[in-house]
Order: C-alpha cells, then sequence, then structure tokens
C-alpha cells in the first residue's frame, strides 16, 4: 500500500497507474465488455463513422473497432508479458551464472549480449522473423532472444556488485550451496532494478509487435493485434481516418502507461532519490 | 593568566524535527587557553564532533546554534555561519580523520599547499609560497620533499597523507589547530609517528590546539586538560593528568574502568568492565543528571540537575556526589 | 597428546602475484584464544579468509582437529570446513538485508538439514539468552541496533556448530563502553559450548587482555608467537617491541619508552629481501638484509624469527634440535 501512495506522488505515477489498471482490465475482461465479436464481418456496415451502434466506428469489413481494440489489448499484453518473462528469466539466469563463473564463460557470455545488443532491436527482430518466419509463437521467442541482454546485463553488474559482499561470504561460509547462495541471497537483492527495467521495456516490446504486425511480419490477420489494426487503417486512409487514429490511440496509451510507471518505480526503488520526497 | 584564545558558554545545538527536536549539545563550556591544547573525549553520541563542527561552521543549515557568550581572540562571536567561514581557514585550521578527504585527488601536493596558503598570504608569490610549502612537509617528517611535492595524493601512504594534511593546517598559521580523530586511520606504528610530530608541534608552535578523540590514550599524550562529555553535557573537565588518575565524575571513572590494561595483572575468567545501558535519545532527555539512568552511585537527588563542583587542582566536574 | 583443533602448516595464500601470507603455521589447542597481531598489508585477514575456505591455500594444509582438509572426501571436507566458523567485522554487513531475522536465524539450520522443531527451539533460546527477543524475529537488519545485529550475527554462526570461530576485528569500531560486553559474552559461550577462538584485532589492549597466545606478523609472516603475558612483558622481536610500545597509554610512567619506526611499511607485493623487517628495524645487522631468520621455538612455547632477538629473554633452542 506504501509503495502505491510512494508512486501515485512521482510525477505521472497515477496516470501511470490508471492507463496500465485499465488496460490490464480490458485485457482480462475482453469477452465480457467487448460489444461486438472481434472478428465478425459485416460488410453492409463497412468503415462507418463513430455512432452509438459503434463506438468507435468499424472496419474496411464492418468489424466494430472498439471490439478489436479491446481485444488488441490481449494481444499486445499478452504478448509483451510473455516476452518479458522469458526474457527477463533466461537473461537474469544468465547474467548472474556469468558473474559467478570463471572469467572465460563471463566473457564468452558477454560477448554474446555484446552482439546481440549491438542491433538495433527493431531491426534485429525484423531480421530474426524474417528468417524463421511469421507467427504468434514465433514472434514471442524471437522477440525475447533480443531483450535476454537488456535483463542479463543488468543482472550480470548487479550480481557482480555484490558476489563479494560480507553477507554473501556470511552463506558461503556457513557451509551454504551455490543454488542456495543464488536463490535466496542474490536474487532478491538484485532483481529490484530488473523489475524496473522490465516495467521500461514492456512498451518497447508492445511497439515492436505492432511494427512486426504493420508490416505484416507479426501476429497473423484476422487476429486483432494492433499492429494489425493500424496496418488495415492506414490501407484505407483515404476513405476513413478512424481506425488508424483510434489504434495509434491505444499504442500511446499503454505506451506512456508503462513507460512513466517504469520511471516511477525505479525512482520509488532508489533509496537515494526516495529521501528526497 | 591572559585572557584565553577561545570561551565559550553555554553552547546548544539542536535539530527540529517532525515531532521532535534532538538535542545534540546541551550547555557546554569550552575555554582553551593560548598555546594550550585541549583534548575533548567521549563515546559516540557525546557530541564531541559536533563541538568541533560548530567552531568551524560546518553544522547544517538546519542546525540551531545559541550560545550565552563566545568569543574567539578576543573579539566577540556568535558562531553563526558567516562568522565561522571567515575564520575558517585563517585563524581555524582542521585535520580530519581520513586525509583522504580533506586532499584534492586531481591536483599536486604542491599545488594544494600553494593554494591554501593564498587567503592568508595573498601579497606572497608563488614561489615564496611554494618554498614555505616545502620547509613545511619537511618539518612535519616527509622525506624527499622536492620531489614529493609533485605528486598527488593518492601516491602518497595513509601516514604521509596525514602528514600533508597536518602541514597543510600549519601554513596557514591558525591561531586554533582542531585535530578530529588525527589518528583513528592509521596502524599502530603509523599512529605513533603521526603522535610524535603533533607533540613536536605542540611544543613547538604557539597555536591553541583541540583534540577531539574517543581514545583517551591520545588525549593523554598530546594534551594539556582534558573535556570528557557525556550524552551532550560535559561531565568533568581539569588537566588531564588529575582527571585521569582521579576521576571524580561517575562516568569517567566507569569509562577509565573499561580502558584494558594488558599489563595490569589480571585473571582471564574475570568479566570485563562496561557500562550497562544505553545513551539516552537527544529527543527525550531526562530532567535530572544526565547519565543518572547508568550511573552505579545514583541517589533519589540525581533527578534534579546537578551541581557543578570544584576541586582545588583546576577540576570542575558536574554531579551531587561530594568531593571525597 | 590430543590433536591441536585447528592446524595450519606452511599456508601460502597469493592473490595473482602478490604472496599475502607467505608460509606460515599456526596451531590451535582446544579451548584457547589465540590473538593475531600486525598492521595492515601483514596478511591477518588474508589468513582468516584461508582458514574459513574463503580463500583457497595455494600450498600448505589446514587441518581439523586433526583431518586434513585436502585429503577428505568433498562430503567430509564440508563437514569439516562448517565447524570454522567466520565472525565478521561488520555484523549489520555480514546479514542478507531483504531476509528477516527469522530467516537470518535458521539459514544455518536449513543449509546443515537440520531444521528441526527442537533444533529451531534451542536456537530461539539461545537468542533470548544473549538479549535477543521474539520480538525481534520479524525485523529485518537495517530495524536492528548495532548490539542486536552483533548478536544475530553471532547466533547465526553458532548455529552451524562451530569448534572454531575466527573473529575478525570483533569489537573494530565500538565504543570502550561496550567492547567488554561483547568480550565477556565470546567468553562465556566458549566456556560454555567448548569453543576456540582465533581472534584477529589491531587492538592491543584486547588482545593482550583477552588471548590466551599471540602471534605477531609482519608482511606475510610471523614474526613472534607465545604466551600472551611474557610476549607483552618481554618482546623478543624488534618489530614486536616496536608494535607494543606503540600502543598509547594512559600511564605516564611508560610513556618514555616508546621506539618510534621510522619509515614506511613496505609494500607485501615487493617485500624486502633478507628479514622482511630490516628496512626498518632499529637494530639492524649486515646479515639482516641477506639472510631471511627462520622461526625458532623455544621450550616455553616462544617463537621468534630474528637474527638478534632481544637480550630480556632466555636463550632460543633452534627448533631442529628440539625436534
Amino acid at each position: 500500500m506504501q509503495a502505491f501512495i510512494a508512486l501515485s506522488r512521482r510525477p505521472g505515477g497515477t496516470f501511470a497507474m490508471l492507463a496500465v489498471t485499465l488496460l490490464c482490465l480490458v485485457a482480462i475482461a475482453a469477452p465480457l465488455i467487448a460489444p461486438y465479436a472481434p472478428n465478425a464481418i459485416a460488410p453492409a456496415n463497412r468503415l462507418m463513422e463513430p455512432s452509438w451502434q459503434h463506438l468507435l466506428g468499424t472496419d474496411h469489413l464492418g468489424r466494430d473497432i472498439l471490439s478489436r481494440l479491446i481485444y488488441g489489448a490481449r494481444v499486445a499484453l499478452g504478448i509483451s508479458l510473455s516476452v518479458i518473462a522469458i526474457s527477463l528469466s533466461t537473461g537474469v539466469a544468465l547474467g548472474i551464472a556469468a558473474a559467478l563463473s570463471p572469467r572465460a564463460i563471463d566473457l564468452a557470455v558477454v560477448g554474446v549480449f555484446d552482439i546481440v545488443t549491438s542491433f538495433p532491436s527493431i531491426i534485429l527482430a525484423l531480421a530474426l522473423v524474417a528468417v524463421f518466419g511469421p507467427g504468434l509463437g514465433n514472434v514471442v521467442l524471437l522477440v525475447s532472444i533480443v531483450f535476454i541482454p537488456h535483463f542479463g546485463r543488468v543482472a550480470r553488474a548487479q550480481t557482480i556488485a555484490i558476489r563479494n559482499s560480507p553477507f554473501i561470504e556470511a552463506e558461503k561460509v556457513l557451509g551454504a550451496e551455490t543454488w542456495r547462495v543464488v536463490l535466496h541471497h542474490v536474487t532478491p537483492n538484485i532483481i529490484g532494478p530488473i523489475f524496473v527495467l522490465a516495467c521500461m521495456d514492456i512498451p518497447v516490446v508492445i511497439t515492436i509487435e505492432a511494427g512486426l504486425s504493420f508490416l505484416g511480419l507479426g501476429v497473423r490477420p484476422p487476429l486483432a493485434s494492433w499492429g494489425n489494426l493500424l496496418n488495415d487503417g492506414y490501407t484505407y486512409l483515404d476513405q476513413s481516418v478512424w481506425l488508424a487514429t483510434f489504434s495509434g490511440l491505444a499504442l500511446v496509451l499503454a505506451t506512456l502507461g508503462f513507460a512513466l510507471l517504469g520511471e516511477a518505480l525505479r525512482d520509488t526503488l532508489d533509496p537515494k532519490l526516495r529521501k528526497a520526497l | 593568566m591572559t585572557q584565553a584564545l577561545l570561551a565559550i558558554e553555554d553552547l546548544h545545538v539542536s535539530y527540529r524535527g517532525h515531532d521532535s527536536t534532538a538535542h545534540i549539545l546541551d550547555g557546554v563550556d569550552i575555554t582553551i587557553g593560548r598555546g594550550q591544547s585541549v583534548g575533548l573525549v567521549g563515546e559516540s553520541g557525546s557530541g564531541k564532533s559536533t563541538v568541533a563542527f560548530a567552531l568551524l561552521g560546518l553544522l547544517g543549515d538546519n542546525a540551531e546554534v545559541s550560545t550565552r557568550r563566545a568569543a574567539f581572540d578576543g573579539r566577540e562571536t556568535s558562531l553563526g555561519m558567516d562568522e565561522a567561514t571567515a575564520l575558517r581557514g585563517t585563524d581555524i585550521a582542521m585535520i580530519f580523520q581520513d586525509p583522504m578527504t580533506a586532499l584534492n585527488p586531481m591536483f599536486t601536493i604542491g599545488t594544494q599547499l600553494v593554494d591554501i596558503q593564498r587567503r592568508r598570504f595573498p601579497r606572497q608569490s608563488r614561489r615564496s609560497l611554494w618554498a614555505r610549502a616545502e620547509t613545511m612537509l619537511a618539518d612535519v617528517g616527509v622525506p624527499d620533499v622536492a620531489a614529493r611535492m609533485h605528486r598527488y595524493p593518492h601516491e602518497f601512504s595513509g601516514g604521509m597523507r596525514q602528514r600533508v594534511v597536518i602541514a597543510m593546517a600549519l601554513l596557514v598559521e591558525p591561531k586554533l589547530l582542531i585535530a578530529d580523530e588525527p589518528t583513528t586511520a592509521l596502524d599502530a606504528t603509523i599512529e605513533a609517528q603521526v603522535v610524535e610530530v603533533l607533540d613536536r608541534l605542540r611544543q613547538r608552535t604557539s597555536a591553541s590546539m583541540l583534540v577531539v578523540s574517543h581514545s583517551m590514550g591520545l588525549i593523554a599524550e598530546l594534551c594539556d586538560s582534558v573535556i570528557v562529555m557525556y550524552a551532550g553535557t560535559v561531565v568533568e573537565h581539569g588537566p588531564v593528568h588529575v582527571v585521569f588518575s582521579r576521576p571524580r565524575h561517575p562516568y569517567t571513572r566507569a569509562l577509565l574502568a573499561c580502558e584494558i590494561d594488558p599489563y595490569a595483572a589480571f585473571d582471564l575468567s574475570q568479566d570485563l568492565a562496561t557500562i550497562p545501558g544505553t545513551v539516552p535519545d537527544p529527543a527525550f532527555r531526562p530532567q535530572g543528571c544526565i547519565f543518572a539512568s547508568r550511573c552505579p552511585a545514583r541517589h533519589d537527588r540525581c533527578s534534579e540537575r546537578p551541581p557543578r563542583r570544584q576541586t582545588g587542582e583546576g577540576r570542575t566536574y558536574s554531579c551531587w556526589q561530594e568531593a571525597a | 597428546m590430543a590433536h591441536p583443533v585447528l592446524t595450519l602448516d606452511n599456508a601460502v595464500v597469493r592473490y595473482d602475484r602478490l604472496t599475502a601470507v607467505d608460509n606460515i603455521s599456526l596451531e590451535l589447542r582446544r579451548g584457547e584464544t589465540l590473538g593475531l597481531i600486525g598492521e595492515s598489508g601483514c596478511g591477518k585477514s588474508s589468513i582468516a579468509r584461508a582458514i574459513v575456505g574463503l580463500q583457497p591455500l595455494a600450498e600448505g594444509t589446514l587441518a581439523v582437529e586433526g583431518e586434513t582438509l585436502k585429503d577428505a572426501s568433498r562430503q567430509r571436507r564440508l563437514i569439516l570446513q562448517r565447524r570454522i566458523q567466520l565472525l565478521f567485522q561488520d555484523p549489520v554487513a555480514s546479514l542478507s538485508p531483504r531476509l528477516t531475522v527469522r530467516a537470518l536465524l535458521s539459514e544455518p539450520l536449513k543449509i546443515r538439514n537440520a531444521f528441526t522443531a527442537e533444533n529451531w527451539g534451542r536456537i530461539v533460546a539461545l537468542a533470548e539468552s544473549i538479549g535477543l527477543g521474539e520480538q525481534l524475529l520479524s525485523r529485518y537488519p537495517h530495524q536492528l541496533s548495532g548490539g542486536q545485529a552483533r548478536r544475530v550475527a553471532l547466533i547465526r554462526v553458532l548455529a552451524a556448530e562451530p569448534s572454531i570461530i575466527v573473529a575478525d576485528e570483533p569489537t573494530a569500531g565500538l565504543d570502550i563502553s561496550v567492547q567488554g560486553d561483547l568480550l565477556n559474552l565470546l567468553r562465556a559461550l566458549k566456556d560454555h559450548l567448548g569453543l576456540s577462538y582465533l581472534l584477529i584485532s589491531h587492538n592491543l589492549n584486547v588482545i593482550g587482555r583477552v588471548a590466551d597466545r599471540v602471534a605477531v606478523m609482519y608482511l606475510g609472516r610471523i614474526v613472534e608467537s607465545g604466551p600472551t603475558a611474557a610476549l607483552f612483558r618481554g618482546p623478543a622481536h624488534p618489530y614486536t617491541q616496536a608494535l607494543l610500545s606503540a600502543n598509547l597509554t594512559l600511564d605516564p610512567s611508560r610513556r618514555h619508552e616508546r621506539i618510534v619506526l621510522s619509515g614506511e611499511l613496505p609494500s607485501p607485493a615487493h617485500p624486502p629481501a633478507g628479514c622482511r623487517f630490516h628496512s626498518r628495524c632499529p637494530l639492524v645487522q649486515p646479515k639482516c638484509a641477506t639472510e631471511a631468520p627462520a622461526l625458532r621455538t623455544d621450550e616455553d612455547g616462544r617463537a621468534v624469527a630474528c637474527h638478534f632477538p632481544l637480550a630480556a629473554r632466555p636463550a632460543v633452542i633452534p627448533q631442529a634440535i628440539a625436534g
């Protein structure tokens, strides 16, 4: 509870929490609140303007834009959370292992991290998807690879910072096996900054997914992903601006929400900044 | 006797908090005669460092400082920020516990030793200031001075660094030299060297010295008189040999009893002396004697503020107990 | 005769090219407190780290109750190593900041797979007996006072059921009025639980008062060792003499005897040839610069590594002949 209060005091903190909460609720409750089925085609109603019947209008196949956006939130959150979960756990495991391993192994892991991060993330994701093919599963896996070094590097640096601290050495002297030291003493002490990083990476993943889908390399239509919606909106932009506008807005809202939450979280978790409150 | 160099009566320092005020110093009197060396001894929470910081005007903005009277070198001062800043670096110089924090890692020792003199001797040429610095460094026992002047602080060992800091303090020809735990960070044999340097200075210069330390051995070594502090008050004050050999205040006695003498006859199975209890919270100071809650000789009157008593030997102490 | 509880034989500890501990042998007898004194860089902390297993021995052997660790099976080695516990200098830093006192105290039992209601009850009772009430169990390390953190760290060490405790500067930074508390507690625990201590400190007063025997180190070697009282009253090595004389004292009558050593401590990376102390020794002779003196033990249990030991003590008998 205190954490929430502290968060809400940060600039943008309240907005961030509201935006993220809204997004999560919408994604979870999609079937309950969406007025129409997301893929219900009604050619007679194509490209309608917002009205009481279709709050945000319809697309070129007469599908309800609001419903598709609501289901799109599911896709966006689902993909970004799975990507973060995979890359965070793999990255943290690799980072800690590298920090605690002999120098040669450490250098090898860091080298791989460096190679992966030397490409801009969207370009790398694009290249990987181009090679392995589009589709939901592939997108999740391949984008995860792009993000592993993010978490790996931070985990490694944090582990190096504490690996020789007295409380870690005290456990070793007590006879604790390495797995126990890593699980009970290293991880809890390095995970804070990594969660902040995760929060800040979620919007990046959402935009990468949207970008890939927009280019036709991501989630395959007719699945309602925000990138697909944006693509459709772009195609019919000369006939109707609503689809492009609303899907763009959804993307901006989600991105901003998570980014601000990450920043607020970072400020709250950093004891040096916390004192200034 | 001529007028004292520094005379402060009834020094109070407090910090206002959210719902209480912490009284760090509560009515401290300090007098330092010209050329005299005074020791300020006490444990953590005694406020001894606060006294030194107050003299230098280094307390934070949120500190509330008041005195009944404060005079330095014949002039009344308020210990306010501006006045103290004016004294710092010319009339009062400080030797810190950690010499590394007192030296700028980016400049050579020579440059720093010259710059420190600029405010004091604005008209002198760099060359003559450099020469002065060299002489002073040699004086405090730094070998191979000419070459060392061009070195950076990290190229010096701990003991040499502390000598540089001492030289730095002396170059401004201060009237008062404050040494805050000057040897705590040093190894024993190096400490002995620095003590020797300080002791030689004390004989030779006319500067007065205030040595702030938890080590009674160091004070006994370097000082003429000693002020024993406990929880922001002075409990006993007098010549070093009088106070340390015949302590009157129960706290001084207890503290001296805790000093270990490995050469005395003892039984290994015997417990070491301690002072049970803890220092009172500065935000909730008791009404009467500040030491009463831990005092082995407390009685009913101790709930009132104890009187200040004098013994013939130039010693004062604050206790209800009569001098025996 | 029973085995010494701990034997360190010709130990060498290296960090890259720096030899921090150079061929040191130590013996800790059951129920004994052995004091280790010396200045920074003399290698006393490296010995502590090597003994508790945080730093491997480059050469030499470590034996616990006569069993050499090197020769033991992996399982046995873990058990033997666990009998030696380390009391850290900074108790707060030695406690995991994100764990409660309860978790911290149960950890040593879980590590040994000995977390039973009975053992836990014993730990809680032990904690209670040294003034750690149950209400502290839910606190985090930063919510403890220095004294409480010190006691938590001590209980953790005891929960490993050690026979040897290495204490690295246990009284550093303590006020003199509470220093006695800790030393009294350590002695009571020693008598009660049959422990032996290796006490490392730069505080000569503390060592002089609580240690049964003392070893003096200089630049990675032991220069002198012996029963505390005899060594303090009649040091045989000029370094011991200077070190003891540097100890500040309240007694003005002893102050004139101070021997102020000239020069700095040489870097342990480049120790002087011959006797390592010769560059600062007030009694240096030509031989000292070329030939390193061996540590010789006499029948009183005193040992000194000096070509010209101080005359205040009886002649030394070379170990080779005695053995």
